[in-house]
């Protein structure tokens, strides 16, 4: 199999991208050479399952966040995600406690395991969110808590004796739920996502959406798509990151016609049809999670875990996380608003 | 955070995280891998027929190898070829840092510090990339491995072989490759490699060492692990020539009293030396990264350092680099 040079396509985006010129090599190079056609096999691809071994025995970590008012089954929600009692239903919270008074951060770390894969998950609860009488800036509580993790991150990194591995408490994905109206967004949601969608990857859910039928559900999915875009919110997965054309395929279609998904969550079994299934039981039927004649929970649980995982870690490292580096080391330093100190510390270097 | 460590998920059902490697290995096969080789040695010891029979490739094609006279007055050239290499879907852009004259000049004293200066100064400009604003697209150019080849006509290590590998044991892997093997016969061979191997270890040289297979690897990998550990340094022979023989075509070295089988592992330790590479690529990656880019990385920094509080020197080194950018 003939194998010549293969102009790689990073190198043409990376000039899109990239506005600095690159610097020229300063050793002198030679042209690529061609190949000549391999003559046998060498084996470079068995590189690739190297890796994937590598990534199984290290593990990995990921963080997870649910924001929306309280009673909109959050918990009980990321606990079907990951079929383990993961949230902060299931340590020692109490149904009956009252409604903090401003928003608190609960991060709760698990183990789990499965085929071999340990993941260390965090699941970043914020009760207290949008349930005031006054919800004004409630939002800010939370952002402070995903810069924070950012600062760890760069603190670390640019530390002169740094760790291996540097721990990961960055939050990887932000689960939001709309409550199921029917009508519209609420102002707060709409408030929250504008302001987060720039330092976070937001995925927006429609929770409770066994309260909908389906025409219902299909109309205010289409609502809310609408508004979103109209406000300018760039949720997960943003348009301008993805990398190539089977990319932006994959995700047009997701963002086009699936999200928000409209999910039921359960941690409670049913018998139906003889196998056992996760689900509500009504007087009138019961409400299967899994099907997806139900509810999107599968598509879901599969977009976050399934096929988009790795991406969305990438996505928060690569974007998110130098974007807040970049501002921290134009000197700024403080929280937003950043743009007016921005725009001195330019002129000043000027 | 309360962490706490259940393995079970309590409903049986497959969650699927499990597909994460499978999400790792999709983005890595569209991102292909970067690898820089260095081959250092005197001349006439074979270097590019090896590098060129590793890699099924000719790296260097319009080749003009100089008299003995035009060597009097040369200096260590660094010299970098880059070929891109594509098996089964898996891309590798190869660097092969040639360094011709070395070990030619009559008097060899400042020899390696041409050589020490640009795997240093890839460092340096890793470290710059890495303090930048602008991250996603870092080159990294950095030395993963050196291939340092012994001659075969002497009893052992050379003084400059010694000084060579020890002013640089600290900055890069070194493999040490004992060429044209097929000088010698199979027992010079065996004491060659042990003279070699007692010499390194007299004079604290630390070459790359294979890490041990793990405990869950299969019992193929384990055995093959050991025998690469047992096999070094490699004594190899390189050639682009096919020959017949035994009614095959094979690339060897034809004699009068026989053929020589470059991939024949009874002949020669080629294939040892090309699996070795393969399968630790990454390895060799990490420890540039974890072990001698981190040194680097602390010494720069400390020496660049004019506080004492080290957050505030690494801030201030970085402000000072950005606002150079800028302007």
């Amino acid at each position: 199999p003939y194998a010549g040079p293969v102009e790689s396509k990073n190198e043409a985006a990376m000039s899109e991208l990239v506005p600095e010129p690159r610097q020229k090599p300063v050793v002198p190079m030679k042209p690529m050479g061609i190949n000549a056609s391999l003559l046998g096999y060498i084996g470079i691809d068995t590189i690739i399952e190297q890796m994937r071994k590598k990534t199984m025995k290290t593990g990995f970590d990921f963080n997870i966040m649910v924001v929306g008012q309280s009673g909109l089954g959050k918990s009980t929600l990321v606990n079907t995600l990951f079929k383990s009692q993961v949230s902060r239903k299931s340590s020692g919270w109490n149904r009956e406690e009252k409604i903090p008074k401003t928003v608190e951060i609960k991060a709760i770390g698990h183990v789990i395991e499965e085929g071999g894969v340990k993941m260390k998950l965090t699941v970043i609860d914020t009760p207290g969110f949008g349930d005031q009488i006054n919800n004004e800036n409630c939002w800010e509580p939370i952002e402070k808590y995903i810069n924070e993790q950012y600062e760890k991150f760069l603190k670390e990194e640019v530390n002169i004796a740094r760790k291996k591995r540097i721990p990961d408490t960055r939050v990887h994905c932000c689960l939001y739920f709309i409550s199921p109206t029917g009508h519209s967004l609420r102002p707060l949601d709409l408030e929250f996502m504008k302001h987060l969608s720039k330092v976070v990857n937001i995925i927006p859910v429609i929770a409770k959406a066994d309260t909908m039928t389906l025409e219902e559900k299909t109309e205010f999915k289409q609502r809310v798509r609408k508004e979103l875009e109209v406000n300018g919110i760039e949720f997960y997965p943003q348009k301008e990151f993805d990398e190539d054309l089977e990319d932006k395929t994959e995700n047009d279609k997701i963002r086009q016609e699936s999200m928000p998904f409209a999910v039921v969550g359960s941690d409670k079994e049913y018998q139906v049809n003889g196998k056992r299934v996760l689900g509500r039981k009504t007087p009138w039927g019961i409400i299967e999670v899994e099907n997806l004649n139900h509810c999107e929970f599968a598509l879901l649980r599969d977009f976050v875990i399934r096929t988009h995982l790795q991406d969305l870690k990438e996505v928060t490292h690569n974007i998110h996380y130098e974007t807040y580096r970049a501002k921290r080391l134009n000197g700024s330093g403080g929280l937003p608003p950043m743009t007016v100190k921005t725009e001195e510390n330019h002129e000043s270097n000027l | 955070q309360q962490p706490a460590q259940f393995t079970n998920p309590e409903t049986p059902g497959y969650v699927g995280f499990a597909n994460l490697p499978n999400q790792v290995h999709r983005k890595s096969v569209k991102k292909g891998f970067e690898f820089t080789l260095m081959v250092v040695g005197e001349s006439g010891l074979g270097k590019s027929t090896l590098i060129n029979s590793l890699f099924l490739t000719d790296l260097y094609p319009e080749r003009i190898i100089p008299g003995a006279a035009d060597k009097i007055e040369r200096t260590v050239q660094i010299e970098a070829s880059t070929v891109e290499i594509e098996e089964r879907g898996v891309k590798l852009r190869l660097t092969v840092v040639d360094t011709p004259g070395y070990g030619d000049a009559i008097n060899c004293r400042d020899c390696f510090k041409t050589i020490i200066s640009y795997i240093d100064e890839q460092f340096e400009r890793y470290l710059h990339d890495e303090s930048g604003l602008n991250r996603r697209h870092i080159i990294d150019n950095r030395v993963h491995c050196c291939f340092y080849f012994i001659s075969p006509f002497g009893h052992g290590l050379k003084p400059l072989d010694v000084e060579f590998m020890k002013a640089i044991h600290n900055k890069v892997n070194i493999v040490p490759v004992i060429a044209k093997a097929d000088t010698l016969s199979l027992k010079e061979r065996e004491r060659l490699k042990k003279r070699i191997l007692d010499e390194i270890e007299e004079h604290g040289i630390k070459i790359y060492h294979l890490p041990d297979a793990e405990s869950d690897e299969d019992e193929d990998f384990k055995e093959q692990t050991r025998l690469l550990k047992a096999s070094i340094p490699f004594c190899v022979v390189g050639s682009n020539q096919l020959i017949e023989a035994k009614g095959k075509k094979v690339r060897g070295r034809l004699y009068p009293w026989g053929v020589v089988e470059v991939e024949n592992p009874e002949h020669n330790d080629f294939l040892k030396l090309r699996t070795m590479l393969i399968t630790h690529m990454q390895d060799l990656q990490e420890v540039t990264q974890d072990l001698h880019y981190e040194n680097f990385r602390s010494e720069r920094l400390k020496r660049g350092s004019r506080k004492i509080e080290d957050e505030e020197v690494n801030k201030d080194q970085i402000l000072l680099e950005k606002e150079a950018e800028v302007r």
